[in-house]
């Protein structure tokens, strides 16, 4: 051990300032960082973190990727402020992924049932229906958690692969286009106006699933500031014993966490497949489950936060695509980068409740 | 009007020329542009397509500029984001090559008339700038059923598919015919992966296969897994598939289909070079140099490889069509009647297996 | 239907191998929270050792050579996660998240130019007369030495945490680090050595399935193996000799449905896939009703941090 050490002091409330300076400086070293892993593959590091970075949000295309932000963080966001208010009552959901899923079969599902039918009624019973299979999907691990006790994590998380399985039976089987020539896959909710998941302004990304992410990430700041669920959720997560004094149950609590994380991502799963993604098929799980995890923690557990995470994650997904293109960069290396990217976040966020001191000496 | 605004009006869908003319006129230089599914480094499908684009440098040079792909997109929302890049970016051929791609590709084709668009392996040409391209992986499958039969010692033989779709399923019946031909014993296994790719599946697949008796197994899903299990054990063989898979010569890869892209995408790109483009919807097999059969090897007696040649060459020469009647279907209804041979149509949407396969399709 | 192709021997002979990955990352994972950590990034510890043992199997010709390097590659990714976790006190379950995605993306990168090749060849152990005894020869004494290792691993750690000192110090950090610190345990640096450990099983589980199992480097190799290892640590209800039974389950229901499916047993294969994770979650359930979180054993300071205040 060396003379100098590093000794963390904790502070008495989060630092304000690194609260804000943290993600700051994530971005930042992973800039440096990922510069060094792109000069490596002998690019220019420079031009790759301008594309990922910059070239979005306001180089030649930023008119049309902007727009393209929001259709990727929306789903993001969407599940991410679920998922927080579950963890942070200590509730692990970790498989919104299969919650999403299930979502966009049952929106699809209804739709498709009333095929052809032209009803201003069909989109919203469309968003009901994500939401039920979403919420009925989450269900699952919350009653086997309050009734046997059992690891929602995990339940959650093995559900998540029989929901895909169901995915590839809804698009080789129960939901495939009968005009599909045998080809897996549903009929696409482009050609069907009543169902379809519209761009409110062209061009824009704006869909009913990013203003569903926004008033979310509003009712959820509500919820935590003003109402008494949202009291209870702090409290369960921060003082489980003084919970239960203070009349909280576990159980309604659990249902409730879980419920409402599952309805939101099984509306992002129903807004996506009518809208983005345009049909049920094989491989339309694109994994927005498991990144709305990092992106609840990147936020903090906060709606506020989590917004600004989900633009970022957003970012780092479109501007990576970019730098994949134009550069030649392999995709590994972006993923690569999004890692590091939160590592860095993960890792410097200890400077908002920790005093960094230098001592002398040997550590604790 | 600069160069933004007209690129957004382009977004936007009314589509004012830039890059030139292409239809008639012809071009100095093209940039051609690919999006993959998966890696390069699948070792299969995504591989033998970044061969073609390889290719497109070795032919044009200068004039082709064929450095711009994408790998690993996922089907759905993200691709017709990257399509949309690629084709703002000045793309002026997009080769789409995955099943998953077709509504996107023509989606963003609308938007953009005049970057031309390929999409391989589907049939959705909604606009006159979509061309389809696919190839007739069939043959292949009934050179390997021909050599599976002669082959098999256990007359049972095996086939891995990823997904019942019709792609698969007419590879199987094709496999499982000319199996038959040859060997009237013989009996087919079909496990389904409901993976395009997942190695350690595809091995337990089959290692399934040979613990039960398979001695002879294809596979449609894409990684070289199956092969390198059937190399455990003495006696099994197997065949490449998308790619040669060479590292497992002489045995147990005795033979193998490469996709072959690069004829294709040079013949296009050379099309729109020299003005000649129109849309198309191709379906090349052993005749076009789309499907090839990768070298049979002396693990196979001479005799079957020449009979498997003799076949491979008559498909390719068109005097010989995998497909031709009598056949049945699996419940014994009529399909192809004597000397009758199968309609592409047919083939395109096939969802039953021959007379003969035991075993459902999943629906 | 022909279930009489089916070989009682053979299966069980080929579930011991389907198994050895998740046995080996999930025996390392229960060492990782018995000492209080929960690492999810199990997925990318394993690819990493699938993919460094790849690589220095390749260049050294040595199958040996090969599992140290993926002990190694998992236990250096590991190392990263215990930085986060234990020095800089990040939220445990985010982290191994980033674990994943980042083991997953650096693999393929890694991995460039590796694809297509064939690794050094692991031979069976040679038992001798043993392996010629009828049946259970074949079921028992015809493995490669991975096996009978992953075995042994699973024993070990058993002895180690039931009957040794250095067990029981790991079991009390992870029920209550605050009463271990007040004995004078070093919290900190004993996780950081379980983590460790935890990382270099799931390395020589990756380093298994991509120098014996497949045996062939592809990006994704791994395709969930490090999710199913973390649903058997709870599964076995944190107790060494469950996890030899629970992994078994598992890659023994993997195996039969394929069997099943060759066998032409009417079942529709997508139940017959779904159908180990719905039994796992059917087990959890037996396992843990109606006892309390105490039944099922698991450590009580498990996922939390730990900050020694003075």
């Amino acid at each position: 051990m060396g003379l100098f050490m590093f000794r963390l002091e904790k502070r008495p409330s989060p630092s304000a300032f690194w609260q804000y300076a943290t993600p700051v400086l994530a971005v930042l070293l992973t800039m440096v960082a990922g510069g060094a892993l792109f000069a490596l593959l002998g690019k220019n590091p420079v031009a790759a973190i301008r594309t990922i970075f910059w070239d979005p949000l306001f180089g030649e295309f930023a008119f049309y990727l902007r727009g393209q932000l929001l259709v990727k963080a929306g789903p993001l966001i969407l599940i991410a402020v679920g998922l927080s208010l579950g963890f942070r009552a200590g509730i692990w959901n970790i498989g919104a992924e299969g919650q999403y899923i299930m979502g966009a079969i049952f929106g699809a599902g209804v739709a498709l049932a009333v095929f052809p039918t032209e009803n201003r009624l069909i989109f919203p019973v469309m968003i009901v229906a994500g939401a039920f299979g979403g919420w009925l999907w989450a269900m699952i691990p919350a009653v086997l958690k309050t009734r046997f006790n059992t690891n929602e994590i995990l339940v959650s998380l093995m559900l998540v692969y029989v929901a895909q399985t169901v995915l590839s039976k809804a698009a080789t089987g129960f939901l495939r286009n009968p005009q599909g020539m045998g080809f897996p896959g549903s009929r696409n909710f482009s050609s069907y106006p009543a169902a379809r998941n519209v761009e409110l302004f062209a061009g824009s990304g704006m869909h009913w699933g990013v203003v569903a992410a926004f008033i979310a990430v509003i009712a959820a700041y509500v919820l935590l500031q003003r109402h008494l669920l949202g009291f209870q959720i702090k409290l369960a997560g921060q003082a489980p014993r003084a919970a239960r004094f203070a009349g909280v149950q576990p159980t309604r609590l659990v249902v409730m966490c879980m419920g409402i994380s599952g309805a939101l991502a099984g509306m992002a799963g129903m807004f996506e497949v009518a809208g983005p993604a345009g049909q049920i098929s094989i491989d339309f799980a694109s994994g927005y489950g498991f990144t709305a995890i990092i992106v609840a923690f990147l936020g903090r557990l906060n709606p506020i936060g989590i917004l600004l995470a989900g633009l970022v994650m957003a970012l780092t997904y479109v501007g990576g695509e970019m730098a994949s293109t134009n550069l030649g960069l392999p995709s590994a290396a972006i993923q690569v980068f999004q890692g590091m990217l939160l590592f860095f976040l993960l890792g410097v966020d200890v400077l908002t409740n920790y005093r960094l001191r230098l001592t002398k000496g040997r550590a604790a | 009007m600069n160069r933004r605004t007209m690129m957004a009006t382009a977004a936007l869908g009314l589509g004012l020329a830039f890059g030139g003319s292409v239809q008639a006129a012809g071009m100095d230089k093209v940039k051609a542009c690919f999006v993959y599914v998966g890696p390069v480094g699948d070792g299969g499908w995504t591989y033998q397509h970044d061969q073609g684009r390889l290719a497109l440098i070795e032919a044009f040079g200068d004039k082709v500029d064929a450095t711009t792909f994408q790998e690993n997109v996922p089907e759905g929302a993200d691709s017709e984001r990257v399509l949309t890049q690629m084709a703002l970016g000045g793309c002026n051929i997009i080769f789409t090559t995955s099943f998953g791609y077709m509504d996107a590709t023509n989606a963003v084709a609308a938007k953009f008339p005049n970057v031309m668009f390929e999409h391989a392996t589907g049939f959705k040409r909604e606009h006159p700038n979509v061309s389809t391209y696919n190839a007739r992986f069939y043959e292949g499958r009934a050179v390997q059923g021909h050599i599976a039969g002669k082959m098999t010692k256990s007359n049972k033989i095996g086939y891995i598919g990823s997904f019942p779709i019709p792609e698969v399923i007419m590879g199987i019946n094709s496999y499982y015919l000319h199996a038959k031909k040859v060997n009237p014993d013989v009996e087919l296994s079909v496990v389904w992966a409901f993976t395009w790719f997942d190695p350690a599946k595809e091995a337990d697949a089959a290692k399934a296969m040979i613990e039960q008796g398979v001695d002879v197994i294809a596979a449609h899903t894409d990684s070289t897994a199956p092969l390198a299990e059937a190399a455990k054990t003495p006696g099994v063989i197997g065949f490449g598939q998308a790619s040669d898979m060479s590292a497992y010569k002489p045995s147990p890869r005795v033979s193998s289909i490469i996709d072959n892209w690069a004829p294709y995408y040079v013949k296009r790109v050379g099309q729109l070079l020299d003005g000649t483009y129109a849309q198309a919807d191709a379906w090349e097999g052993i005749a076009g140099g789309e499907v090839e059969i990768g070298e049979i090897t002396d693990a196979v007696p001479a005799e079957v490889k020449a009979e498997a040649e003799a076949m491979r060459d008559a498909i390719g020469a068109g005097t010989y069509h995998p497909f031709t009647g009598p056949i049945n279907k699996q419940d014994g209804s009529a399909w192809l009647a004597e000397g009758q041979t199968a309609p592409d149509g047919d083939l395109l949407g096939m969802n039953f297996f021959v007379e003969g396969i035991k075993g459902d399709i999943p629906q | 239907m022909d279930l009489s192709s089916i070989n009682p021997a053979v299966l069980i002979a080929s579930l011991m191998v389907a198994s050895v990955p998740i046995m080996l990352a999930a025996i390392g994972e229960l060492v990782v929270e018995k000492a209080g950590v929960l690492n999810l990034g199990v997925e990318g510890m394993m690819i990493m050792g699938a993919i460094c043992g790849f690589i220095v199997a390749v260049n050294t010709g040595s199958p040996v050579a090969g599992f140290l390097g993926g002990a190694a590659g998992g236990a250096v990714l590991s190392l990263v996660f215990a930085l986060l976790t234990q020095v800089l006190l990040a939220n445990q379950v985010a982290s191994g998240l980033a674990l994943t995605l980042f083991g997953v993306g650096l693999s393929s990168l890694m991995g460039q130019g590796f694809v297509g090749i064939r690794p050094p060849l692991t031979s069976a152990v040679d038992l001798g007369p043993l392996a010629d005894i009828p049946v259970l020869g074949h079921i028992l004494f015809r493995h490669d030495p991975m096996v009978y290792i992953a075995i042994a691993v699973v024993a070990g750690v058993w002895a180690v945490l039931r009957f040794t000192r250095a067990g029981l110090i790991l079991r009390a950090v992870g029920e209550s680090h605050e009463a271990a610190h007040a004995l004078g345990y070093k919290v900190t640096r004993i996780r950081i050595m379980a983590i460790l450990f935890g990382g270099a099983m799931a390395g020589l589980g990756g380093a298994y399935l991509s120098l014996i199992r497949v045996p062939q480097w592809t990006d994704g190799i791994t395709a969930g193996a490090g999710w199913i290892a973390l649903a058997i640590v709870v599964f076995a209800s944190w107790q060494p000799w469950r996890v030899l039974i629970g992994a078994y389950l598992f890659g023994g229901i993997s195996v039969l449905q394929l069997n099943l499916q060759v066998a032409k047993v009417p079942i529709p294969p997508e139940y017959l896939s779904m159908s180990p994770y719905l039994i796992t979650i059917l087990v959890l359930v037996i396992m843990s009703s109606g006892k309390g979180r105490k039944a099922l054993n698991a450590p009580a300071a498990l996922g939390q941090n730990f900050h020694a205040s003075r």
